[in-house]
């Protein structure tokens, strides 16, 4: 006959330990009570999937609905695969995004630490070019060759500032 | 330098040296960055990963010259390199079994791998043998600085490195330390330990990373959290608070195994050297398991029959992907299983 876990009295317990510090005493618990208790650890998930979960369960879905990057990524993608599309990402989804940071972060929500060589004058010039690169090619494909031709001088200027 | 000259030693992760050794195997500080001016990778066309490579791949050569003594090209080399490069710990499984355009250059000491077109576009990795996270952090350092002279990594004021997952968003780094406890495992002390890492907000996890099991009593302990702590915090915890910690209880388990348990103990370590020179057939996991006893035994001096090198040289060598390159051709499971008996009878010098 199997063992029904001490904890929730309601799954089978598959995980029996002896425990000798404080004292010797035997616990029968199923594997979701004994990783509750700190005992196991789920070795198989990884952070990805920890993540997913996470944000399935906690984000308010709804609040996601319609919110996209100028990279083209929805945030119901990246509640799907746990990426996000861009740097810029961080700011055009930035308001659904904090509430996980925070979370993943022990309630973080500023960088402390170094910061790159190149300043941020430089960062944001790169930055503005991925727009600029996705207009410029949306304009190509759209055959709006005057379009296109004034989004590669904003990029060439860009580029040699 | 190709991969078969990489394979005539054993590689840095299992030099056996550096502070701490006895518990400690190796430490490692990656470091993720992106560039600011493309889409990270799981929105990026094939076109644009070639660029990606590209680009970095020579404002790596330019900013680090010495980075440009190894470059693999995983496209370039075959299943079985790119495993090697796995068991060695300069790639993770998943750039081995990634696709599109990606590679890692490596130094020649393989202290320093930088992975391009992983999860992020960068990965700068250091790794040395036991507990030396602060010769590490300086050169892993040093050449995020050179590198970043060149090219503008994606960065925000208020939320630091921008990375394709949150989870590394900040410093975008993880400092991961090796540690050998079969002295907490005998002692059933293993749980607590990660029950107090946990409550650190510390990954623990078996010795190839996320998903796998501790074989061979080998845990990998990480920092989750890469947001609103600097590297050198960071850093500091471990070196002079979590890490030696653990090592003064494996040290003390182990002392206490071998004063009130010696027969058990001693016996422990011979069956293992006994299954290891004689089996027939032997599979890697079980060649892990067995080892872990010995590498205790050596430590405590109970086990005089060879040294940690030879040790850590049948430890990497009994791998699967090392194995075949030792043998010079791809073979299956069951043929391998007999090959490493062999490999393992000719080196202990019972065949």
């Amino acid at each position: 006959m199997s063992i029904l876990c001490q904890i929730c009295k309601d799954a089978k317990a598959t995980v029996h330990i002896t425990d000798t510090i404080p004292e010797k005493r035997e616990r029968h618990l199923c594997e979701e009570c004994a990783e509750r208790e700190g005992v196991i650890i789920k070795s198989h998930q990884t952070t990805n999937e920890i993540l997913q979960q996470f944000i399935k369960q906690k984000m308010n879905l709804a609040a996601g609905e319609g919110v996209e990057c100028s990279c083209g990524l929805t945030f119901r993608e990246f509640q799907a695969r746990g990426q996000l599309g861009c740097p810029e990402c961080y700011r055009t989804l930035g308001p659904l995004l904090m509430p996980l940071i925070e979370r993943a972060h022990e309630g973080a929500t500023h960088h402390v630490g170094k910061v790159p060589v190149t300043t941020d004058d430089t960062v944001r010039r790169q930055a503005g070019l991925v727009r600029l690169r996705r207009e410029l090619q949306d304009a190509i494909d759209q055959e709006n060759y005057e379009r296109a031709a004034s989004v590669r001088d904003e990029i060439r200027s860009l580029e040699s500032q | 330098m190709t991969i078969d000259e990489l394979t005539q030693t054993t590689g840095e992760w299992l030099r056996g040296e550096g502070a701490s050794s006895d518990v400690v195997l190796s430490s490692r500080i990656r470091l993720a960055r992106n560039l600011a001016d493309h889409p990270f990778l799981s929105s990026a066309c094939e076109s644009d990963r070639t660029e990606i490579y590209r680009h970095l791949l020579d404002q790596i050569g330019q900013a680090e010259p010495s980075a440009h003594d190894i470059i693999f090209d995983m496209n370039e080399i075959d299943p079985i390199d790119r495993e090697i490069l796995v068991e060695r710990h300069l790639i993770s499984r998943q750039h081995a079994g990634g696709e599109g355009a990606r590679g890692v250059t490596v130094t020649p000491s393989e202290t320093r791998a930088l992975m391009i077109n992983e999860e992020d576009h960068l990965r700068i990795q250091g790794l040395r043998s036991g507990l030396q996270l602060e010769d590490i952090w300086e050169d892993v350092s040093a050449v995020d600085d050179a590198i970043s002279s060149r090219v503008a990594f994606a960065f925000d004021r208020q939320l630091g490195y921008l990375t394709a997952c949150p989870t590394n968003v900040g410093t975008g780094i993880r400092v991961s330390v090796m540690l050998h406890l079969p002295g907490l495992k005998y002692a059933n002390e293993i749980e607590r330990m990660a029950r107090a890492a946990r409550d650190m907000r510390l990954a623990v996890r078996g010795l190839h990373g996320e998903g796998t099991d501790a074989v061979g009593d080998l845990y990998q302990i990480s920092n989750q959290t890469t947001l609103g702590k600097s590297e050198a915090t960071i850093i500091e915890t471990f070196s002079h608070q979590i890490i030696p910690k653990i090592v003064d209880y494996e040290r003390q388990a182990r002392h206490t195994l071998a004063k009130r348990r010696t027969a058990k103990l001693d016996d422990k370590i011979w069956r293992a050297f006994g299954l290891l020179a004689n089996a027939r057939r032997m599979s890697g996991e079980e060649t892990q398991t067995l080892l872990s006893p010995i590498r205790m035994g050596i430590h405590l001096g109970r086990f005089d029959r060879f040294g940690i090198d030879k040790l850590n040289e049948l430890f990497l060598f009994s791998q699967p992907a090392h194995l075949q390159k030792l043998h010079g051709q791809a073979v299956d499971g069951e043929e391998r299983a007999i090959l490493r008996a062999d490999f393992l009878r000719k080196r202990l010098g019972t065949a």
